[in-house]
């Protein structure tokens, strides 16, 4: 497995990245980006604005909006978010039947290392909790021969940004209809940054051989002409969500 | 994950009753983890269905996709008109966080696609073979379908997927 590690980078070009290589590698990745420089909200791929954004707000704010290729919820990452990612092979993973339930199965043994002794981690209703408390939201993506689970943790996060986004219409049963804040919680309660990072990657080496790669030998090695769906929406797209209550 | 398999094997039995209504009038047959599989249609390892009737090959999703799936919340359909190949992805179905690529069986043009799924894609998960087809298309090579398995096959490439993991 090729091991990809990142500081800030762009939350859309680890995306767009993340999507090439789903749709044109052969191999295994894992890609470790430490926070995104600059506040977005990332939706997924059938997320309407209206019924998950605050558009007014998001408007005014000139706040980003990016719609990504994998499915699940709408999330606000900053800084404080840091993102970890498998992309793997059928056969990667040993009797793994490639749907989202077991891959999820999977991936939440994956990091009850990580969190092994440390506030009551599960995986619940797909969501990453301590407790009932969210500090990580999952998404994936299936190709016929391919996977991709991707996650977001809330290391830490500004009160303020959740402001942009609605009390979603499809929440797990556990959320018992509480706000934002009440919901999540910060892994900076439980777990310093290299600590995380440092145990995700001594967890995944213990299921795969790892290897690092740059970025620039990713890009190079790219002959393809491929062209990501993840992208950003319009003003003129979200004002229309906003007219249509989409 | 065996004892997840065995409730949702479990609730799959229930269906079977629905696939007896009068007016299906495909013989089906049960697989032994309760997917249902009927006769009359081919299907595919990546478990799309195929019903060739005259010039227009109808195609969906598999009973048993829909159970491994999860409740479909969203689907990717591509409009009539545009050419599909076989082995190749034509649309997307979202379930439980994550979207998944559904294959085309055969190749050829797509003359229709299932309008209803847009406001109700759990017709994906109560109709797999019915009300919750995804597009029709004119096949372009007919022979391809005879690459494809019938249902005695198929349901036992499904027990032995299930069983291999």
């Amino acid at each position: 497995m090729n091991l990809m590690r990142f500081k800030g980078l762009p939350i859309l070009k680890q995306l767009r990245i993340e999507e090439q290589l789903l749709r044109t590698s052969s191999e295994n990745w894992c890609i470790i980006n430490d926070g995104t420089n600059d506040p977005t909200i990332v939706m997924g791929v059938s997320g309407k604005p209206a019924e998950l954004l605050e558009i007014e707000s998001v408007l005014r704010d000139q706040v980003p909006v990016i719609r990504r290729f994998t499915g699940g919820g709408t999330v606000i990452v900053d800084p404080g978010t840091i993102f970890v990612t498998f992309i793997c092979n059928k056969e990667a993973v040993p009797d793994l039947q490639p749907y989202p339930r077991p891959i999820m199965s999977w991936s939440s043994s994956l990091y009850s290392k990580v969190f092994e002794g440390i506030g009551d981690f599960h995986l619940r209703e797909n969501d990453y909790v301590f407790g009932n408390h969210k500090f990580g939201g999952n998404a994936q993506s299936i190709t016929k021969t391919k996977w991709i689970h991707h996650t977001s943790f809330l290391w830490d996060f500004d009160v303020w940004n959740m402001a942009y986004l609605k009390l979603p219409k499809q929440a797990p049963a556990y959320r018992s209809a509480r706000g934002h804040l009440d919901f999540i919680c910060r892994l900076k309660d439980y777990m310093s940054r290299s600590t995380f990072i440092d145990k995700t990657v001594e967890a995944a080496r213990t299921q795969f051989l790892l290897r690092s790669f740059e970025l620039g030998t990713v890009e190079n090695c790219s002959e393809t002409e491929f062209r990501p769906s993840t992208r950003f929406l319009t003003n003129e797209e979200l004002e229309a969500a906003a007219v249509a209550g989409q | 994950m065996a004892l997840t398999m065995w409730a949702s094997s479990a609730a799959n039995a229930l269906r079977i009753s629905r696939a007896s209504k009068p007016h299906l009038s495909l013989a089906f047959s049960f697989s032994r983890c309760f997917s249902t599989v009927l006769d009359g249609l081919k299907y595919a390892t990546s478990h799309e269905w195929v019903k060739h009737e005259g010039s227009v090959a109808t195609i969906g999703i598999t009973d048993h996709a829909q159970d491994h799936l999860g409740e479909v919340v969203f689907v990717e359909l591509p409009e009539p008109g545009v050419s599909v190949s076989q082995g190749k992805g034509f649309g997307a179905v979202e379930s439980v966080k994550a979207t998944s690529d559904v294959n085309c069986p055969i190749s050829g043009e797509v003359v229709e696609v299932n309008s209803k799924l847009t406001e109700t894609p759990g017709l994906i998960n109560s109709s797999p073979y019915e009300e919750g087809w995804m597009i029709k298309v004119k096949p372009s090579s007919p022979s391809e379908l005879e690459s494809l398995m019938g249902s005695k096959e198929y349901t036992k490439f499904c027990e032995e997927e299930d069983a291999s993991h």
